[in-house]
C-alpha cells in the first residue's frame, strides 16, 4: 500500500503538503498532529471521540468524496463555532487511498 | 494578618487537578503519611474522565480489561477515601506565591487560599473553561443573569431560565430545573439532541406536558437588560421571539485552557510543563507536574503513565516534607493500608491449624 498526499492549510494560512500512510488506521486529525500542524493541546483534545470540535476542518476539495457524517459528528458540529457548509471533524475521517490529494483547511481555534 | 493565615487551607501536598492522576496521588501520598488537598475548576472530581467521556470505555488501565471512565473515577475516589482528601471544586488555581518558609500559597479565582510545602500540578489539558457563545454584550451580564455552570441550582427555583445547548448537560439541567419549578425555555440549534436516551425522553415528556418551552432549531441572538439580564431575542428560522428571563445559561461544553498556570514562571513547551524524569519536578523546586500536563523526552499522554509519574513524585515530596528522614518502600500486601480516618485494610491472616489431630 502506498502513502497518499494531503494538502493541509494550518491556522496561520500556511499550506503544507504532507504524506500519510493508509495502512495504520490513521484518521485525518492524527495526521495533522503527526506533522505538528497545530500547537499541542489545541487540536484533537478529546482524543478522537467526536466529543470536542477542536479538530474541525473545512473540506476544500470538491472532487473527493468524504465518508458521510455520523450522528455523533453531526451533533458535535451543531454545537461548534465557525461552522461552515464544508465543516468536518477531522478525527472522523479515516485515511484511505480515495483521499489522495485531498485539500483541507484547519478551522480556527475557539 | 494572623487570621489570614488561619483562614488558609493547609495541607502537605496541594494537588491542582482532580483527574485520575490527581486522585491517585492522594493514595500514594497517603501511603507515605502525607495529606492532600485538591483544587479543580470543574464542579466534580474526575477531570476529563467525568466531564468529557464518563460513559466511554478505557482498555489500557493495567488490570482492567475494560473500564468506563466514570467507573475509573469512582474507583479512584474509593481507593483514596481512607486518606480523607480535601477538595476545592469549581474554582481555578490562579495565583501562586512562595513564602519565606519556602511553602507555597495558591489563591483561586474565588479567593480561596491554600498553603502547602509541595505543589503537584496534575492539570491534564489545563482548566476547563466554558465555551461562550459569540454574543456582543455577553460579558456585561456574566454573573448578572448569565451563568456558564450551574453550581447552586436553588437560585433558579421559581425563576425564568433560558438554557441553550443540545448535549447531556443542557438536557439534564432542563429536567432538574423544571422539577424545582423553574420556568425553563430550552433552545438548541438543531431539532436533534445528543444525550442519554432517557434524558431525551424525559425532556420530550416535559415538553408534551407543557412544563417546559422548547424552541428548535433556534439560536439566541441578542441579550438585553439594564445592569441585569431581563430579556433576550431568539431567532427560530425566520422568526424572532423576544422573551423575558431572569437567567440565561449557555451550556456549550467546556474547552481546556492552560490558563494562569502559564504565568507561574514554570518552563513551558508545547502547552505543557517541562519536568525531569527523576521525580517529575519542574524548574521550581517543590513544584511538580504529573500526568498529561507535563512533558519530557518520550512523554506519552496516558493515564497509566501519570500513575507511575505521581508515584515517583511522592518519594521526593516525602523528602521535602520530612528532611533527613529515611524512607523504605512498603508493599501494601504486606503492610496493609492505614487510613487517616482510622480505618485499616490488611490481608486476612492465614490460619495455622493442624488437620491431622
Amino acid at each position: 500500500m502506498q502513502d497518499i498526499d494531503l494538502i493541509i492549510q494550518d491556522r496561520e494560512g500556511i499550506i503544507h503538503k504532507v504524506q500519510a500512510p493508509t495502512d495504520m488506521a490513521l484518521n485525518l486529525m492524527e495526521v495533522i498532529k503527526m506533522h505538528n500542524l497545530a500547537p499541542e493541546g489545541t487540536l484533537g483534545t478529546c482524543g478522537g471521540m467526536a466529543m470536542c470540535a477542536s479538530c474541525q476542518c473545512y473540506a476544500v476539495s470538491k472532487n473527493i468524496e468524504l465518508p458521510v457524517k455520523s450522528d455523533d459528528e453531526e451533533a458535535m458540529l451543531s454545537e461548534a463555532f465557525f461552522v461552515k457548509e464544508n465543516s468536518r471533524l477531522s478525527c472522523q475521517i479515516t485515511i484511505t487511498e480515495e483521499l489522495n490529494n485531498l485539500e483541507i483547511e484547519i478551522a480556527p481555534y475557539e | 494578618m494572623q487570621t489570614e493565615i488561619d483562614d488558609m487551607i493547609k495541607t502537605d501536598i496541594l494537588i491542582i487537578g482532580a483527574g485520575p492522576v490527581g486522585l491517585f496521588t492522594v493514595f500514594e501520598a497517603g501511603l507515605l503519611k502525607m495529606k492532600c488537598h485538591l483544587i479543580d475548576a470543574l464542579a466534580q472530581p474526575g477531570g476529563q474522565c467525568s466531564e468529557i467521556y464518563p460513559k466511554k470505555p478505557i482498555y489500557d488501565i493495567p488490570g482492567f480489561p475494560e473500564i468506563l471512565a466514570g467507573e475509573l473515577t469512582d474507583n479512584l475516589l474509593e481507593q483514596c477515601k481512607q486518606f480523607t482528601p480535601g477538595f476545592t471544586l469549581g474554582e481555578r488555581a490562579d495565583k501562586i506565591i512562595q513564602n519565606n518558609d519556602k511553602t507555597f500559597t495558591i489563591t483561586t479565582n474565588k479567593g480561596t487560599k491554600h498553603n502547602a510545602p509541595v505543589i503537584a500540578i496534575a492539570g491534564g489539558l489545563g482548566s476547563f473553561e466554558p465555551r461562550k457563545p459569540n454574543l456582543e454584550n455577553i460579558s456585561l451580564y456574566e454573573e448578572n443573569g448569565v451563568e456558564y455552570m450551574i453550581k447552586d441550582p436553588e437560585i433558579y427555583r421559581n425563576k425564568k431560565v433560558v438554557i441553550a445547548g443540545g448535549g447531556d448537560s443542557a438536557l439534564d439541567w432542563t429536567i432538574f430545573l423544571a422539577n424545582i419549578n423553574s420556568k425553563v425555555t430550552l433552545v438548541h440549534r438543531r431539532n436533534e439532541f445528543r444525550g442519554a436516551l432517557d434524558s431525551v425522553e424525559k425532556v420530550r415528556d416535559l415538553k408534551n406536558q407543557n412544563k417546559i418551552n422548547l424552541i428548535t432549531p433556534a439560536e439566541i441572538i441578542e441579550l438585553s437588560g439594564e445592569k441585569k439580564l431581563s430579556s433576550l431575542k431568539i431567532k427560530q428560522e425566520e422568526q424572532i421571539h423576544e422573551i423575558d428571563t431572569d437567567y440565561f445559561i449557555p451550556l456549550f461544553g467546556l474547552s481546556p485552557k492552560l490558563g494562569p498556570i502559564s504565568n507561574w514562571g514554570l518552563e513551558i513547551e508545547n502547552n505543557a510543563i517541562k519536568v525531569n524524569t527523576f521525580d517529575y519536578q519542574t524548574n521550581i523546586p517543590g513544584i511538580f507536574a504529573v500526568g498529561d500536563i507535563n512533558t519530557y523526552p518520550g512523554k506519552l499522554k496516558l493515564i497509566l503513565c501519570g500513575f507511575h509519574e505521581t508515584t515517583l513524585m511522592c518519594q521526593s515530596a516525602f523528602k521535602i516534607l520530612n528532611p533527613g528522614k529515611k524512607n523504605i518502600l512498603k508493599y501494601t500486601t504486606v503492610s496493609g493500608v492505614e487510613g487517616f480516618d482510622g480505618t485499616k485494610k490488611t490481608a486476612p491472616k492465614s490460619v495455622i491449624q493442624a488437620i491431622n489431630e
